[in-house]
């Protein structure tokens, strides 16, 4: 009886492990849908993401001392490093690094920061999805 | 037992006190200037871990980590803003194991762990053209010297300085 209940109790939490883990796991594309409707909204004649806007808005300054690339590199397939701490960051791109843009809530998180950093404004859903169209088309 | 043997025991008892005291005091400034911080907490460690080592709490007293932790839109001249529960979390954490004794005496109210006066006392060695090597940089990449300071052990023996 014991046995049975110490199964049943260890079925519960690999099955809750299980859902935790698929609720918070997305793909880059997904993620970048979820900016979709924004930037309808956002922007007339919108027609789909653009990865040449993305790049060269990646590689830009927008007013303050830094781009996107000041940090992430002009290559985000490759190791960026903080240009304050000097610490290694991990490449952006998804295929140089398969975790990125896999978590919404992290997503979110770093686009609030580095954009008040590059921009100082929040980044428009356009902005941010056509990022990803960029970062998602970069191949070796 | 007689006036003599009273007094002898009061004086052992006096001194043997006083040895202890003296024991527990050594120890607590021993353990005020230990460089190796055992304190963890995950979600310090992703967070605050994130951009640059996550610092020991035990570097600044909890005063400073509470303006650290009210300000991180501006953090050193970067927005480092966290949801508030987990920012909850991870002040509670570093209050919890914030600076005591001298180093919380020596910190004056700087939250720049490289300004507080222990940080300069420990670093007056270090020659000017150290600090300006390409793989140092800046005083706050610990790791740069501190080959273990990621785990939290800033120990002499695990200093290596980039040439």
């Amino acid at each position: 009886m014991r046995k049975i209940g110490l199964v049943i109790g260890l079925l519960i939490m690999v099955s809750q492990g299980l859902s935790a883990s698929s609720a918070s796991a997305a793909t880059p594309v997904e993620i970048q849908k979820g900016f979709e409707a924004a930037a309808r909204d956002g922007a007339s004649g919108f027609s789909g993401f653009s990865a040449q806007r993305g790049e060269l808005f990646f590689k830009a300054r927008h007013g303050n001392d830094w781009s996107c690339d000041t940090c992430h590199t002009a290559n985000p397939l490759t190791l960026g490093r903080h240009v304050k701490t000097g610490k290694e960051i991990a490449p952006l791109a998804p295929l140089a690094n398969p975790q990125r843009f896999t978590d919404a809530a992290k997503v979110d998180k770093w686009f609030k920061r580095n954009c008040n950093d590059v921009l100082n404004r929040p980044c428009t859903a356009r902005e941010k999805g056509d990022v990803l169209e960029y970062l998602i088309s970069l191949k070796q | 037992m007689n006036n003599a043997s009273k007094r002898m025991m009061f004086d052992a008892t006096v001194w043997t006190a006083s040895v202890l005291m003296t024991l527990v005091l050594v120890a607590h400034e021993a353990m005020a200037e230990s460089k190796t911080f055992a304190a963890a907490n995950p979600k310090w460690t992703a967070e605050c871990g994130g951009c640059h080592i996550g610092y020991p709490p035990q570097l600044l007293p909890a005063p400073a980590w509470r303006r650290i932790m009210s300000g991180l839109d501006k953090h050193f001249g970067t927005d480092a803003s966290l949801d508030a529960g987990t920012a909850a979390e991870i002040g509670v954490f570093l209050e919890q194991n914030a600076a005591s004794g001298k180093r919380a005496r020596a910190g004056g109210d700087t939250v720049r762990i490289t300004d507080t006066a222990w940080f300069r006392r420990e670093h007056d060695e270090v020659p000017a053209a150290t600090w300006k090597h390409a793989g140092v940089k800046t005083a706050a990449n610990c790791t740069a010297c501190h080959t273990t300071a990621e785990r939290g052990d800033f120990s002499e023996r695990n200093i290596r300085i980039p040439r």
